[in-house]
């Protein structure tokens, strides 16, 4: 049985190993179930740093043995421990699916190399969650971005090959963004380790360097976060890309964006220096502009896959918003939404999968009136939108909520306002799209097709009745939501 | 403040800002890719430059005593990022091969105007 | 058998519909089966509710919380004499439109009749999460879910007419819930920290009036379901459904869970005494008063009868809210009384409204003249329940207006009196006008002997009309229900 550190480093080292052990087997099948089998591990893993950290506290692994500063560190604590549990539950449950549907939309000699991808976005993204270098962040960053862009590319439809260079033209220009604030961080204070870098900082902080690293750090996670105005590369990058990798992007890679910000912005800036500067307003603005902007242009889209981006881009808006309340209950409510949010797009995502496998495309022009033909797919559409909505008995109400409730706290109305007119306008999004899919007459009555096979169908349900499930049973989220807040923001458990 | 003393810095936002203007101004794909790897350069070149120590010797372990070596930390992180550039560039021009066989052309406008139809 | 404890008879009450609703759905291929699985699941939810109910009126309060989603904020469910009544008065009437659905809907040959069975059940199960809501947080979340449980039923013919009626419905109710409903409970919860709801008030001794006022203004107009104006136009727009749907829903289910929470929030979360020193409170009142006389004049010009019932609908509800806001013993007396006899009273209506529909395919009002000759007890039925909602003997709805009445003499407000009465003589004109018209005009175009509707629909329109006259002659039951709501819980 391994110790609790070396289950740290296997969290990463794992996935790495088996990706190219994948890419030797040939045959898609097999490839798939070695993907699938480690990431359920990788799950496994992450469930036991969380339990862990939640009963013990936050720990530390030297890789190599080399001691901090100079070494490597792998630290967990409540908050990346429970965005790890999150990415590898996603990909697990969203590789669950993966299987019949990627046999579908790829040909059958890349599939063992879309599955290599999977694995190593995967170690990518845990990689930059669990890292306490600052320089390891970035190049787990680019692990994950490289593979990204991979799986992008390999949609069948030919604009996912310019969706994912536009990608990687603007994530690289981020990730670039990203290296030149550590870059600076290290110029002022010598050291890479984020620990020691946020000890040294309180000496040297208002400086002109320090203060350029933090907007550099800030732009560049920024793109990879889709913030407002850096989102444009999403929508079209979740809307070409095969529908799993859209899943389970659109469940994890904003998520440990987010994750990057809350880091910086807490851990190594500190939250004295970080809303000393404008950083409250300016993000106040930007996500409301997200929320705002998002759901109304979601609203016109035809592109069933284009419009949940756009609501994707409102989404991590109200993440934003809850970061730029600068108290406990907004931090809280953001990582909540994390974990509320990557729940429903990845169900709604995988809902979308379910009709582009049978009806070969997510255009709701060619689906109308065709929802009937395939019942609990179209149930499990209007169940998710009902969470984007924010209906109550949904995760997506228990986010709203906790929202409102932090925005009201500090008298912010307009906030919560916004917050409120968000949910109006996604039900104008999300049922245009439900009324097409039932309502109108069937656009051509070629085929009538089956419902999704179970296969499709199970992963699907897990996690919309997850999503129902959390909406009334909060503890989990709710609780470790709290916890890692108060652990961020006061540096205690 | 002295400006030529510090002219690494001045080397490296010039480069930062051309690799930046030719990836927003170009509408050529493999131009967009040039533009980017000037821009990376540019960070390469920041870091490295920091790391310079005054009269100080690259960090090469010689035989001697208290010998004054430059910072090798800043060249352990640029050799990451340069393998981390060299594969982006690989990929991006990947990705502008099979756009050349999937739209017949590099150039942005052209695909734009074969996706209005 | 032994009969289990109060607090899962609670649960009961909310289960019962929905595994009815999955039955139905497992006998979708049978339709008498699956009629019958209605009907017993609907007299099986009375009986449980009555269950309930003797168990209150003895002084029992079970409560039952079902889960913590929020730290220090529950869902649960609790009984409190105002939801006993609401219960009792939707899981009746169900049954009792069930009867009516079965003869409506086969003679009307509609489709989708399977649909329409279940999300009636599921609307019912979350009516009866609206009626034993033990705080403001359950209250909001079963409101909200009627909404959604009732969309399917109001969009039932699926013609672009219902879609867009649908639209409005959703998008009215939705957004009133949302915006202002959801900003209230979340205020009151931050000023409060708690949501439960109790005699006399929640808010603390200091709060300031403004807040008070604004708090009350943002549920008001949150609570859509009571078609305040100028948040009422989904009631028209509803009444695209088919008529058991208007009746049920649109006459008892959904506009009696607005005008009751309504109540429900103005006893238990505001109190009298808030509502006394609250200047917005007269306003609002006043605001119920407008919405009364202008639906009056609405309905006049109205020549679909529907339509006109729907206008007569909103301007009804104005009164249990004009008594809620009123805040003293007669007004919330009447107001209760009121949510009854209404329900009785315009379910009657509409189930007429519906057999005319079905035996005669006649849709205005100026069809009907002399109808009265070929459908004599329908149009009996409808004088009747046209007299009980203008407020005369001998129907129920004179003893509740009565107590409004009382209720505005009481509070000082001499217009909404004079707005009240005002409001009988116009009641009379457009609605006690049908039926006499139908008795004594000419028929239009020559029918011979006796068509009335289906035989369901006729033992439904029997009983609502002959418990319309009950309450007038035998009040007492209603009245002690009631009577107890100012002072104690």
């Amino acid at each position: 049985m391994a110790t609790i550190e070396q289950l740290a480093i296997f969290q990463i080292t794992i996935p790495l190993i088996v990706a190219p052990l994948v890419f030797l087997l040939k045959n898609g099948n097999r490839a798939w179930f070695l993907t699938l089998v480690t990431s359920v591990a990788m799950m496994w893993v992450a469930s036991q740093l969380l339990v862990h950290v939640l009963s013990v506290g936050e720990f530390v692994t030297q890789i190599g043995g080399w001691a901090a500063p100079w070494g490597i560190e792998y630290r967990v604590d409540t908050v990346n421990a429970f965005v790890l549990l999150i990415v590898s539950a996603m990909s697990s449950i969203v590789l669950m699916f993966a299987r019949q549907s990627v046999n579908q939309e790829i040909e059958s000699n890349k599939r063992s190399l879309f599955y290599t991808s999977w694995l190593l976005c995967l170690t990518g993204l845990l990689g930059v969650t669990i890292t306490g270098d600052a320089f390891n962040v970035f190049v787990f960053l680019e692990i994950s971005s490289l593979s990204s862009y991979v799986l992008i590319a390999m949609g069948r439809d030919r604009r996912a090959l310019t969706s994912s260079f536009q990608y990687l033209v603007m994530g690289t220009i981020g990730a670039t963004f990203i290296l030149i604030g550590i870059g600076f961080l290290f110029i002022a204070t010598g050291t890479l380790n984020m620990a020691d870098i946020s000890e040294r900082l309180s000496d040297t902080s208002q400086t002109r360097t320090v203060r350029t690293a933090f907007a550099f750090i800030i732009v560049g996670i920024g793109l990879k976060l889709a913030m407002f105005p850096l989102h444009l590369w999403l929508p079209n990058a979740y809307a070409y890309a095969p529908s799993v990798a859209s899943a389970f992007l659109a469940a994890t890679a904003t998520k440990v964006a987010l994750y990057m910000l809350l880091r910086f912005i807490y851990t190594v800036f500190g939250f004295e220096f970080s809303f000393d500067l404008p950083l409250s307003e300016t993000l106040v603005i930007l996500s409301s502009a997200a929320i705002l902007v998002g759901s109304v242009v979601a609203i016109f889209q035809d592109n069933l896959k284009r419009l949940l981006a756009y609501s994707s881009v409102a989404q991590i808006g109200y993440m934003l918003l809850g970061v730029s309340l600068a108290t406990q209950a907004g931090l809280s409510a953001a990582l909540l939404h994390v974990f509320n949010h990557a729940v429903i797009k990845g169900g709604l995502f995988l809902v979308l999968g379910c009709f582009v496998f049978r009806f070969g495309t997510a255009s709701l022009k060619l689906l109308s009136g065709k929802g009937t033909q395939m019942p609990w797919t179209f149930a499990a559409f209007i169940a998710g939108g009902l969470s984007l909505i924010g209906v109550p008995l949904t995760t997506g109400f228990v986010s709203k909520w906790q929202l409102v409730t932090a925005a009201l706290d500090i008298g912010w109305w307009p906030v919560a306002l916004v917050v409120l007119a968000g949910s109006i306008l996604a039900i104008v999004y999300v049922w245009r799209a439900v009324e097409v899919l039932y309502f109108r007459p069937v656009s051509d009555d070629s085929q009538i097709v089956k419902e999704a096979p179970l296969e499709l169908l199970l992963p699907t349900w897990l996690l919309i009745g997850a999503n129902i499930y959390f909406g009334i049973n909060t503890e989990l989220s709710i609780g470790v939501a709290d916890v890692a807040a108060h652990w961020l923001m006061t540096g205690t458990r | 403040m002295d400006i030529l003393s510090h002219y690494n810095y001045w080397v490296a936002i010039f480069l930062m800002m051309t690799g930046f203007y030719v990836v927003i101004a170009s509408g050529n794909l493999v131009k967009k890719l040039i533009g980017l790897n000037v821009f990376q350069a540019s960070v390469f070149i920041l870091y490295i430059s920091a790391g310079v120590v005054d009269k100080g010797v690259p960090p090469i372990l010689k035989e001697g005593a208290s010998i004054l070596y430059s910072n090798p930390l800043p060249h352990v992180l640029i050799l990451t990022a340069i393998v981390v550039g060299v594969g982006t560039t690989a990929l991006g021009l990947a990705l502008a091969v099979r756009i050349k066989e999937a739209y017949g052309s590099v150039e942005e406008d052209d695909i734009h105007a074969q996706e209005e139809d | 058998m032994k009969i289990p404890a109060s607090e899962v008879l609670l649960l009961l009450a909310l289960i019962i519909p929905v595994v009815g609703s999955f039955f139905i759905f497992l006998c979708r291929k049978y339709p008498n089966v699956r009629e019958g699985i209605t009907l017993i699941t609907g007299i099986a939810l009375f009986a449980n509710v009555s269950l309930i109910a003797s168990r209150v009126f003895t002084g029992e309060r079970p409560e039952f919380v079902l889960a913590e989603p929020f730290s220090g904020f529950t869902l649960s469910l609790a009984v409190e004499p105002l939801g006993m009544l609401f219960a009792l008065l939707a899981s009746f009437l169900w049954i009792i439109t069930s009867i009516y659905a079965i003869g409506y809907m086969r003679g009307h040959g509609e489709d989708n009749q399977t649909r329409f069975y279940i999300f009636f059940a599921c609307s019912i199960a979350s009516v009866m999460g609206v009626a034993f809501a033990g705080d403001l947080l359950t209250l909001f979340v079963f409101y909200e879910v009627l909404t959604l449980m009732t969309y399917p039923l109001v969009t039932h013919s699926g013609t672009a007419e219902a879609r867009r009626s649908g639209r409005v419905y959703l998008g009215i109710l939705i957004s009133t819930s949302m915006v202002f409903f959801l900003l209230a409970v979340v205020w009151t919860a931050l000023e409060v920290g708690t949501l439960a709801f109790s005699i006399g008030g929640i808010y603390p001794e200091g709060t300031e009036p403004w807040v008070l006022g604004l708090l009350l203004a943002l549920f008001v107009f949150g609570i859509g379901k009571a078609a305040i104006m100028p948040f009422h136009r989904w009631l028209p727009a509803a009444m695209v459904a088919p008529t058991p749907v208007s009746a049920l829903l649109h006459a008892v289910a959904v506009v009696k869970a607005g005008v009751f929470s309504i109540l429900k929030i103005c006893i238990y979360i505001f109190g009298a005494n808030s509502l006394h020193d609250l200047a917005v409170a007269e306003w609002l009142s006043l605001l119920a008063g407008f919405t009364i006389i202008a639906a009056s004049i609405v309905a006049m010009g109205k020549d679909n009868l529907k339509a006109r019932l729907a206008y007569s609908t909103i301007s009804q509800l104005s009164y249990v809210t004009l008594g809620a806001l009123l805040g003293n013993s007669a007004a919330w007396t009447g107001a209760s009384m009121h949510m009854v006899a209404h329900a009785f009273g315009k379910i009657t209506l509409f189930f007429c409204a519906g057999a005319i529909l079905v035996a005669h395919h006649k849709k205005n009002v100026s069809d009907l003249d002399g109808l009265g000759r070929v459908m004599p007890f329908t149009m009996g039925a409808f004088f009747i329940g046209s007299l009980s909602i203008a407020g005369l003997p001998p129907t129920a709805g004179m003893w509740s207006k009565w107590y409004l009445v009382l209720g505005t003499v009481d509070a000082g407000e001499l217009i909404l009196l004079n707005v009240l009465l005002l409001s009988t003589l116009l009641n009379v004109y457009y609605l006690v006008s049908i039926p006499i018209r139908g008795f004594f005009k000419p028929l239009r175009t020559p029918v011979s002997g006796i068509k009335e509707a289906p035989l369901p629909c006729l033992i439904a329109i029997g009983v609502t009309t002959t418990i319309t006259v009950g309450l007038f002659i035998y009040p007492e039951h209603l009245f002690q229900a009631v009577s107890g709501l100012v002072t104690t819980w």
